[in-house]
């Protein structure tokens, strides 16, 4: 069938041009290569073997096997494992800003594409929600730190209030950051969720949801059995998307933990355990965190590649059944 | 014939409601939004007494003040930040937009062998976070004495798969074959007929695409942390983390403000200006339902 096709006179022609294809897209496949396959590969070598410094004194590279793996799950001094620990953190985090994130996101886009609500200023809600997705998540963070530190305003505001007393420390409980943290990534994420569910919404043919309310159903039916559905696609990779951001939480906690995740490392993630690791130049074992990651991200990433090819497996299966008509 | 108008009263009321309740939580999330950037600027044009006595809601008159010492500051070179901010973000603004589309093109005009397969490795790989390859990525640029530089923090924007993706699919839609044919017939050979007449019909992707690959570079945290160490060549993000783990009692906290601000400022003005096509470019490139 293949070779049919090559053989008709237009592919013929297309045939001179082929060569063209292959330099434009070059230079990204030898950029992809040199700066992502190679290192992703080191990363793997790297999770076998042990590397690293104590002080001035390298140690390795001695191949352990899965030693760093095994060590990775191993329990320390108090009996934590620590990567659970901090995977549990990344988790609970991610849920805490995710959850209100996405109700959120839904409830405005169904808000802003209600016809019988027609709201007003629009562009400028969207403008307002959106905006905080642009700021650099490290000086948003720096800005909750020092609005809600000790000598900041917020604290200042709360005693004066009689709220709290002078030796309160928002930094000390492990509620109030891990409850900034999850405010910050909502703020930073609902407006793009909201205008990426809008559209979606906006996407499904509109006669649908007329013919529903003729038919004589209410607006939460209508969500249910119509919105929701048909917008599942959608929904779902906005939320596996969020999952895999969510693994690569780093920035806000970084910043406003100054790193050590206080208090006592509840709010560590586990990006910011990698981070530690690559500072010191641990090799082995931030290459088994990574690895470790990989697999995670590689998991989601699947499902979220199966959806947007979706598209292109139908256009080629049309393709190439009108093809066949054709022929 | 009474009751269908008291139904419909009714249904009125009910809306006015509604309405009175979603402009409410929309008033309240707007005010989320933009509360801690308000006080932030508040707080950027007090003086370290003022900030001292707590909470304000209006600003005062040590804007300017505040500016100056922020700018001049011996430890954070926030100039020199901003400035090596935006060479690395406009370079791989520029790198990112064009060889994306190059790519994107390569595929959307051309038939090859294996073009099929190179499209599915595209879309695989665009998930794949950056993380999960830094080791190897550190230790490379290492061994080839790449750290303290800004190659590795813009050549590698050349192989950006998510960029890819939204450039192929603004091409789908407004890009016909018949065009380049046309092109080819006057004599125009492949790669000035991308540089003079696709690159300009496809403007608007390019234009925001820029935005958000500039906006990302200018925001990068984790990488350029890991990477560079000589003070002169830090980014803005790094010089904002400092400040964190600088002694904060010896601050001059009007000085905090001043930087953070000076840190968000440049996204801010190109967001307030341009927000309208940057919105429109954020649902382009999910999937379509």
């Amino acid at each position: 069938m293949e070779k049919i096709q090559t053989g008709t006179g237009k592919k013929l022609k297309s045939v001179s041009y082929a060569k063209w294809g292959y330099i434009f897209i070059a230079p990204f496949f030898i950029a992809y290569i040199i700066f992502t396959l190679v290192p992703q590969l080191l990363t793997v070598y790297n999770s076998f073997f042990e590397t690293y410094r104590i002080g001035l004194q390298q140690v390795g590279p001695n191949f352990v096997g899965l030693g760093n793996y095994k060590a990775l799950f191993q329990p320390d001094a108090n009996g934590t494992i620590l990567i659970f620990k901090y995977a549990l953190n990344t988790m609970i985090l991610w849920i805490a800003g995710a959850v209100p994130q996405f109700v959120i996101a839904m409830l405005l886009a169904l808000f802003f594409t209600s016809t019988r609500l027609n709201i007003k200023g629009q562009s400028f809600f969207k403008t307002v929600i959106y905006m905080p997705n642009l700021i650099m998540a490290a000086a948003f963070s720096m800005l909750f730190y020092t609005l809600f530190s000790r000598v900041g305003p917020i604290q200042a505001l709360l005693e004066n209030w009689g709220v709290i007393d002078h030796t309160f420390d928002f930094f000390a409980i492990r509620v109030s950051v891990r409850g900034m943290i999850a405010l910050m990534n909502f703020l930073m994420w609902f407006g793009n969720t909201t205008i990426v569910l809008m559209a979606g919404i906006m996407g499904i043919d509109q006669s649908l949801f007329e013919s529903a309310t003729i038919d004589g159903a209410n607006s939460v039916q209508v969500f249910f059995k119509v919105t929701m559905p048909l917008l599942m696609p959608i929904f779902v990779y906005c939320l596996i998307t969020a999952m895999i951001g969510g693994i690569q939480m780093f920035d806000v906690p970084q910043v406003l933990s100054k790193g050590d995740g206080v208090p006592n490392g509840t709010t560590r993630t586990l990006v910011m355990y990698l981070n530690g690791y690559l500072k010191t130049r641990n090799l082995g074992m931030s290459g088994a965190i990574s690895v470790i990651m990989f697999i995670i991200t590689g998991g989601l990433g699947a499902i979220v590649y199966k959806m947007l090819s979706a598209p292109y497996k139908d256009q080629t299966r049309k393709h190439r059944e009108r093809k066949g008509n054709v022929l | 014939m009474s009751k269908k108008i008291s139904d419909n009263t009714l249904g009125k009321i009910k809306l006015t409601v509604l309405r009175v309740i979603v402009y409410a939580i929309l008033v309240f999330l707007t005010f989320l939004c933009l509360f801690f950037f308000y006080l932030m600027i508040v707080n950027a044009s007090r003086s370290n007494a003022e900030l001292a006595t707590g909470f304000s809601i209006l600003p005062k008159g040590n804007f300017f003040v505040n500016l100056k010492n922020a700018w001049n500051d011996a430890s954070i070179n926030i100039p020199r930040g901003m400035l090596n901010s935006l060479i690395i973000a406009v370079s791989s603004a520029v790198i990112t937009t064009y060889f994306s589309a190059l790519t994107a093109y390569g595929i959307h005009a051309y038939n090859f062998r294996g073009k099929k397969f190179v499209f599915t490795f595209i879309m695989a790989i665009m998930m794949i976070p950056s993380q999960v390859s830094a080791l190897g990525f550190l230790q490379l640029m290492t061994k080839w004495n790449l750290t303290d530089s800004y190659i590795p923090l813009i050549v590698p924007g050349i192989a950006a798969p998510v960029v890819f993706f939204y450039m192929k699919q603004y091409m789908e839609s407004v890009l016909p074959l018949d065009v380049i044919d046309a092109a080819r017939v006057d004599g125009s050979n492949e790669f000035r007929t991308f540089n003079t007449i696709v690159l300009p019909m496809i403007k608007p992707a390019i234009a925001v695409q820029m935005i958000f690959s500039f906006v990302s570079s200018w925001n990068n945290y984790f990488i350029p942390a890991l990477l560079l160490n000589k003070a002169e060549l830090k980014t803005v993000p790094i010089m904002i983390a400092q400040l964190r783990s600088a002694d904060y009692s010896k601050f001059d906290m009007g000085k905090v403000y001043m930087f953070i601000l000076l840190a968000i400022l440049p996204v801010m003005i190109v967001y307030i200006i341009l927000s309208k096509s940057i919105i429109k470019g954020v649902t382009a490139g999910s999937v379509k339902g």
